[in-house]
């Protein structure tokens, strides 16, 4: 139903973010291919943000390389990332998503049509002339969605987009995401919450570090662990 | 888009502003004449502008500043006629050439103010050096207007005829404020000072309080105007025909006439005195 | 007792030369601030957002550039627009347009230097999320300006009070022309020498009214939009 998906497979390739001493990401190499969910977990600071923002083009590895369907500095105009703290435009939410219909260059006459659509996805249509800043933690996560849908991405990378929110939130975002990579968008997500790995996740990867310990299928991963980290991590034992 | 629009918006109303702005200020027949705080401050030129205007279609801008400060806006070409109170001043404009002609128009003359109490006793003196001399030796609180006016003009030299250097021999007593006629009026009310003032302003000044005229009648408080055209050949753009049309009223019978009818309760503030050639 | 009356008489015969005064006050001094705006937000914004060598110096000018002493900008303005001047030649001194250059001097460093500091603190509050969206540069700081409107709003009120009470620089470049550049602080300048003090005083009732009526509809103004866009 949507065009192919022209920046994936992401490959990172020994990618290492340094930042004086401290290496943020650490010579890891992944490919990201079009198909299910994959869920990046790890402890706090294991470096999961940061491999996000590299996979989305935000950040620039200091050593390795990042492809985007084996090219390298390409504009990011398929791709779409929720942050971990979106943080909402001085806008109304229709206004909010209108302006992310406006960057990522969507015709004029759609907006008012597709605004009403994405609003509806996310379940926001009631808000939509509400300032985008009162609305709930909930809410804005599901307008921020909403926001990076208006991209039409091929891949959309959701940074813990749950992390502060009460289980019926959680569970609202969920679904959400199940409907949209149900819909063939490639959706790379991070958590620390193992319940929702299993649920939302097809393949897992394990971040420590700023190194990738262990990936492979969420039910191998969380039935067998090949690594001793993994073990940890799963019994919640590995801190930083 | 909204923002795009509302600054487009912005764009075309400034735009607008600076067309129209321009045309509601713009007055086709006007002069700018550099005049004395003392014509402006005593009415003068509220009550004879209109019936220039009226006579003529000529709109006149005044810019009222000290008698030195006035010549020098002529001198940069600033304004296209000065009308002025220093004689020795003005004939130093003319021997630049920065003026094409001096026309002596009128006179009022200068009063000498201070408290009802009148510390130093000079009150109804005939003799103003006198008067001079005794503030002088008294050390009486004086207010200068110390910027190079018609007015200052007068006060150095009545000093000098006290047999005074005030340049050198003054104290604390003695305040140069460097600023118009009605700033030294509001500065001796509020200090209890003497001043030497146009009669004009004096008339005029609504803050008299407890200040009255001690001295006043000497010849040689007599105060002098005239006006000049601002050289059109050294200041291109120079309105000479209107410039000279101002003039020209100012000298003629009509304008003497009027000079002569503004009075302020009663009391005439100018003597005009065109026909004396030696003013 | 006396002051009041006529400031009151003043206001409530609406003397037709009064009413002039302030419409020549008004349209200067809003004409000044809508120029400084013109030049100010785009300049703070662009200081705001690109780092470049002397950027800090920039910044410590400019903010030091809202103390200009009027008399001085006022100085400078009727040294270039005199005849015998550089712009001699464009005829403007002793004109409302001269006026407005000279406020304009004066207001555009404050207007400036605020908004530098409105807009930086958004940027770091949206840099991140515009950077997502992938907005192109010139598209941000159009953003940010309109996204940081109401807080300017403030920038220029400031201007906006600085233009209207000022009186050094405009009696030197308009010459406080009776009917042609004289305005409400002129206006009370003039009225203070000819010692009609409750005159001044009344003038200057009616400049502070007119001050808190325009600050109180900026107010209003924001406060809905506020409401608005959060």
């Amino acid at each position: 139903m949507r065009a192919p998906a022209s920046d994936l497979p992401i490959t990172l390739a020994e990618a290492t973010v340094r930042v004086g001493d401290v290496a943020l990401l650490d010579r890891i190499s992944l490919v990201l291919a079009p198909g299910a969910p994959t869920v990046l977990v790890g402890p706090n600071g294991a470096g999961k943000t940061t491999l996000l923002r590299v996979a989305m083009g935000l950040l620039s590895p200091t050593h390795g390389r990042v492809t985007w369907d084996g090219r390298e500095a390409v504009s990011a105009t398929r791709r779409a990332i929720v942050l971990q703290r979106p943080t909402m435009l001085r806008r109304s939410a229709a206004g909010n998503v209108r302006y992310a219909l406006r960057a990522a260059g969507a015709p004029r006459g759609e907006w008012e049509r597709r605004t009403a659509e994405l609003l509806r996805l996310v379940g926001l249509e009631a808000f939509s002339s509400r300032p985008a800043r009162r609305l709930s933690g909930g809410e804005q996560q599901r307008l921020a969605l909403a926001r990076a849908l208006a991209r039409d991405p091929a891949v959309l990378f959701l940074d813990e987009p749950t992390a502060s929110l009460d289980p019926a939130a959680t569970k609202a975002i969920e679904d959400i995401v199940a409907a949209v990579a149900a819909r063939g968008v490639k959706v790379v997500m991070s958590t620390h919450d193992l319940g929702q790995a299993k649920r939302v996740g097809s393949e897992i990867v394990l971040l420590h570090r700023g190194r990738a310990i262990e990936s492979g299928t969420t039910e191998m991963f969380f039935a067998k662990p090949q690594t001793e980290e993994a073990r940890k991590f799963i019994a919640g034992e590995l801190l930083v | 888009m909204i923002a795009r629009r509302t600054f487009a918006a912005l764009l075309a109303f400034c735009a607008i502003t600076a067309v129209v702005v321009p045309r509601t200020f713009a007055q086709d027949k006007s002069i700018v004449v550099a005049s004395t705080t003392s014509t402006q401050d005593s009415g003068l030129f509220e009550y004879l502008l209109p019936l220039f205007k009226k006579k003529t279609g000529i709109t006149v801008k005044v810019i009222a500043q000290g008698t030195g400060q006035a010549l020098d806006t002529g001198r940069r070409g600033d304004a296209d006629v000065v009308f002025v109170h220093a004689k020795a001043q003005e004939e130093k404009f003319l021997s630049e050439g920065q003026g094409v002609k001096r026309f002596p128009v009128m006179y009022n003359d200068f009063v000498l103010i201070g408290p009802n109490s009148d510390p130093a006793g000079i009150k109804g003196m005939k003799d103003v050096a006198k008067a001079f001399k005794v503030l002088h030796d008294k050390k009486q609180s004086f207010i200068s207007r110390g910027d190079r006016s018609g007015t200052h003009s007068a006060e150095l030299r009545l000093w000098k005829a006290a047999g005074i250097d005030i340049a050198k021999d003054h104290g604390p007593w003695y305040k140069a404020i460097g600023q118009g006629m009605g700033a030294a009026l509001n500065t001796a009310q509020a200090s209890n000072s003497y001043v030497l003032s146009d009669r004009g302003t004096w008339i005029h000044f609504k803050n008299k309080s407890d200040l009255q005229i001690l001295v006043a009648g000497d010849r040689r408080m007599f105060n002098q105007y005239g006006v000049m055209l601002v050289n059109p050949a050294k200041h291109p753009n120079v309105k000479k025909e209107l410039g000279q049309q101002f003039i020209d009223y100012l000298v003629s019978p009509k304008g003497q006439k009027d000079i002569a009818n503004y009075t302020i309760n009663g009391q005439q503030l100018f003597y005009p005195d065109a026909s004396d050639p030696s003013a | 007792m006396n002051t009041d009356l006529s400031a009151l008489q003043l206001v409530l015969s609406a003397d037709p030369a009064l009413i002039a005064i302030v419409k020549l006050s008004l349209l200067v001094s809003l004409t000044a601030v809508l120029l400084a705006a013109l030049i100010g937000v785009p300049l703070g914004a662009l200081i705001a957002l690109t780092r470049f060598p002397g950027r800090e110096a920039v910044i410590v000018t400019l903010n030091a550039l809202m103390g200009l002493p009027p008399v001085v900008a006022g100085l400078a303005v009727f040294l270039a627009l005199s005849r015998s001047g550089p712009l001699g030649s464009w005829g403007l001194l002793f004109t409302p347009q001269a006026m407005v250059i000279a406020q304009a001097i004066l207001v555009a460093p404050i207007i400036a230097a605020l908004s530098r500091q409105t807009v930086e603190d958004l940027w770091v509050e949206y840099r991140d999320e515009l950077a997502a969206m992938n907005v192109a540069a010139a598209a941000r700081v159009m953003t940010l300006i309109w996204d940081a409107r109401f807080s300017l709003v403030t920038a220029l009120l400031a201007g906006f009070g600085r233009a209207a009470a000022e009186v050094g620089a405009i009696i030197i470049v308009g010459g406080n022309i009776d009917g042609f550049t004289r305005t409400m602080t002129t206006a009370i300048a003039l009225e203070t020498s000819k010692g009609d003090l409750p005159l001044a005083i009344g003038l200057g009732l009616v400049l502070i009214a007119i001050v808190i009526l325009i600050n109180a509809l900026a107010w209003g103004a924001r406060r809905a939009g506020e409401r608005y866009a959060g």
